[in-house]
C-alpha cells in the first residue's frame, strides 16, 4: 500500500470503504453518503491538499449493487508558485463512491470544487444521476426534450429520439 | 451560472437611464470558431451576466468507444481535437498500455514525443493566427496557416493524413518515421522560425492588438485553480503546472524545455505564454531527430502478435500470422480487468483518459477529460464585468475545440 493510502486511512477510518493501488493509481472506495466530508478533507488537510478536481465521471456496471460508480480524480497543484519549477505535491488519488438505481442521487461536490458544477451536469445527462445542492441541474451536451441517459449500458446505442424521428 | 441580473434598468454614465438587453451570440456565429452559444445580458456594452452553452457538436463519443474494440476506438480519439490529434491519439494508447502493463521500444517513444510536439506546434499556431483572424487582422493568420501547413506535410510523411492522424497505436506506431524526415523536418522548421518571427513582428507589439488583449478576460490563480483549468491558461496566471515537467511521461524527463509562465492571467499573457511554448516545442523536436537518426532501423512496436499483430507482408504468406491478424481484428486485444487513468498535455491542457475494463476486448467505459469543456466552464467568470468585445479574444484563447468539448 502507498503511503498516500496509509496516510488517508489513518486520517479518515471508517469512512474508507476499500482501497486499491491497481496499476499505481491510488484509489479509495466511499460510501455515498460521506463523500462531502471525505472531499472536505481530503482538500482542506494540510498533508492532502488536494485543491483540484481533474475529472468526475461515472460509471454504470449494470446487474451489479450499487448500480452506479461515481468516480472524482483529484490533483494538487501549488497555487502560490512563482519561477519555472512546477510546484505541487504531485500526487493523484481516485474516489469511487456507489450511487443506487434508486434514489439515484449523490452529494455535489459543487460547495468544495466550483469546477464540479458542468461535470455534474454532464454525469446527469449522460447516467441520470442527480447531485444533491447543485443548484442548476440541467442537461448540458445533450438538449432538453432529450429522453433517457445514454450511457447507461441499457440504453441501446440504436434508439432514435422522438424529435429526429424513424430512420427512413 | 451567472448571477441574474437584479434590476432591470441601471443608472449609466452622466445619469443617463439604460435598458438591461439580452443578446444572443451562437451557436454559429462568424466571430467564434466552434459552435457554442452565449446568451449575454448587456448593460449598455457591458456585460451583466452570461450563461454558455455547449454540446452543440455531441456525437456519443464514449457510447461509441464502449460498442467497438480497443483498435476501433482509436480513430474517434482523432476527432476530439481537429487540431492535435496525435496528442488524442497518444492519450488513449497510453492508457490502454498502461492497462496492459506493457512498453514500447526506445525508437517509438521519441517518435511519439516528436509526433506529439508537431501536434503542439500546429495546435498552437492555429490558436495564434485565428486569435488575429477573428479581431480582423487577415495577415498574421495566413503567416500562422503557412507556418501550420509545413507541419501538416510532416504529419502527412508520417502518417498519410494531414489532420486525422490515426498515428499512434497500442504498443507502437501506425508505421516507422519513413526515410528522408529527419531531413524534411529541419527544412521546414527553419521556415517556420522565420515564420514566427515575422508573425512576432506584425502582432505582439501592435497598439490594436494589445489593446484588445492585455487585460480582458482574467482570469485568477485562485479562480483556475478551483475551476480546474490547465494548460496554457494555468500557465499564464502564473502556476507553472505542465504534467510533461510535473509527471514526466515518454521520454520527457530526457529533453530539455522550459515552461513559460505568465503574471496577470489576462489574454495578452496567454497569448505569450503559448507563443513561447511553440518555440519550446520545436526546440524539443530539434532534440528529437539525431535520437531517431541514430535510432534507425529499429522498431517502433513492442514484438507481441496478440497486441500489435504482424505486418501484411507475413500476414498473407503464414499461418500463424494469418491467424493472430484475424483473432486480433475480430475480438480485440484482450485487455485485464480493471481501471487506468492516463494523462498527457495536450495543447489545451491536462487531456486524461480513464479506462475501465472488464477483461474483455471491448472497453467497458472510456471517458475523457476534455481540457476544451473545463476550460470553457469558467468563461462567463473571465467575462462579467468586460465588453462585449472582449468575448472574442477570451473565446479564442480559451480555444474551445468544439469536438472535443462535446464529444
Amino acid at each position: 500500500m502507498s503511503d498516500l493510502l496509509q496516510a488517508i486511512e489513518e486520517k479518515l477510518g471508517d469512512a474508507v470503504e476499500d482501497s486499491h493501488a491497481y496499476r499505481g493509481d491510488d484509489t479509495i472506495l466511499v460510501s455515498h453518503d460521506r463523500v462531502l466530508e471525505v472531499m472536505q478533507t481530503l482538500k482542506d488537510d494540510s498533508s492532502f491538499r488536494f485543491n483540484m478536481l481533474i475529472d468526475l465521471t461515472a460509471v454504470d456496471y449494470l446487474g451489479r449493487d450499487p448500480r452506479f460508480e461515481v468516480v472524482y480524480h483529484l490533483g494538487s497543484v501549488e497555487v502560490e508558485a512563482r519561477g519555472s519549477e512546477p510546484s505541487s505535491l504531485r500526487h493523484r488519488l481516485r474516489v469511487k463512491s456507489g450511487v443506487a438505481e434508486v434514489p439515484c442521487e449523490i452529494d455535489s461536490v459543487t460547495s468544495i470544487w466550483p469546477a464540479a458544477n458542468w461535470m455534474e451536469r454532464e454525469v446527469f445527462d449522460f447516467y441520470g444521476i442527480r447531485f444533491k445542492g447543485h443548484d442548476d441541474m440541467r442537461r448540458i451536451l445533450l438538449y432538453e426534450e432529450f429522453q433517457g441517459h445514454p450511457l447507461r449500458k441499457d440504453y441501446p446505442k440504436e434508439r432514435r429520439q422522438p424529435l429526429i424521428g424513424p430512420r427512413n | 451560472m451567472a448571477e441574474p441580473v437584479k434590476k432591470a434598468r441601471t443608472e449609466g454614465k452622466g445619469g443617463l437611464h439604460t435598458d438591461i438587453q439580452k443578446l444572443n451570440m451562437g451557436p454559429s456565429h462568424p466571430a467564434t470558431h466552434g459552435t457554442v452559444k452565449f446568451t449575454v445580458e448587456l448593460d449598455g456594452e457591458t456585460i451583466q451576466a452570461m450563461d454558455v452553452a455547449v454540446g452543440y457538436l455531441h456525437r456519443g463519443f464514449e457510447k461509441e468507444c464502449e460498442s467497438g474494440t480497443y483498435y476501433q476506438a482509436i480513430p474517434y480519439t482523432d476527432r476530439l481535437n481537429y487540431n492535435s490529434a496525435i496528442l488524442a491519439n497518444l492519450g488513449y494508447c497510453m492508457a490502454v498500455e498502461k492497462l496492459l502493463e506493457i512498453e514500447i521500444p526506445d525508437r517509438g517513444e521519441w517518435a511519439r514525443v516528436l509526433a506529439g510536439e508537431l501536434s503542439r506546434v500546429g495546435d498552437h499556431l492555429t490558436r495564434l493566427g485565428a486569435a488575429c483572424l477573428e479581431l480582423a487582422a487577415m495577415t498574421p493568420f495566413l503567416y500562422g496557416i503557412e507556418a501550420r501547413e509545413l507541419i501538416w506535410d510532416l504529419q502527412e510523411m508520417l502518417c498519410g493524413a494531414r489532420v486525422t492522424s490515426n498515428y499512434v497505436r497500442i504498443g507502437g506506431l501506425q508505421r516507422n518515421i519513413p526515410d528522408g524526415f529527419e531531413d524534411r523536418c529541419e527544412e521546414s522548421l527553419k521556415r517556420v522560425d522565420e515564420l514566427l518571427v515575422d508573425f512576432d513582428k506584425i502582432v505582439t507589439a501592435n497598439r490594436i492588438f494589445v489593446d484588445r488583449f492585455r487585460g480582458t478576460g482574467v482570469l485568477s490563480r485562485e479562480d483556475c485553480v478551483a475551476y480546474s483549468v490547465t494548460g496554457p491558461l494555468l500557465r499564464a496566471a502564473g502556476i507553472p503546472y505542465d504534467l510533461r515537467k510535473a509527471e514526466p511521461y515518454s521520454k520527457y524527463d530526457e529533453i530539455d524545455f522550459d515552461i513559460p509562465v505568465g503574471t496577470t492571467g489576462d489574454n495578452y499573457d496567454r497569448f505569450l505564454v503559448v507563443q513561447e511554448e511553440l518555440m519550446q516545442s520545436i526546440r524539443i523536436i530539434r532534440q528529437c531527430l539525431p535520437v531517431l537518426r541514430k535510432t534507425k532501423g529499429q522498431p517502433v512496436d513492442i514484438q507481441d502478435p496478440h497486441i500489435r499483430w504482424p505486418g501484411k507482408n507475413r500476414v498473407y504468406g503464414r499461418m500463424e500470422e494469418l491467424i493472430q491478424q484475424f483473432k486480433g481484428v475480430t475480438e480485440g486485444i484482450k485487455v485485464p480487468a480493471g481501471e487506468a487513468y492516463v494523462a498527457v498535455e495536450s495543447a489545451n491542457g491536462e487531456l486524461g483518459f480513464y479506462i475501465v475494463s472488464d477483461g474483455s476486448g471491448k472497453p467497458y467505459k472510456v471517458r475523457c477529460r476534455p481540457p476544451s469543456f473545463v476550460n470553457t466552464q469558467p468563461l462567463s467568470r473571465m467575462l462579467v464585468g468586460g465588453l462585449l468585445a472582449d468575448i472574442i479574444p477570451t473565446f479564442d484563447m480559451v480555444n474551445m475545440i468544439g469536438g472535443e468539448c462535446d464529444r
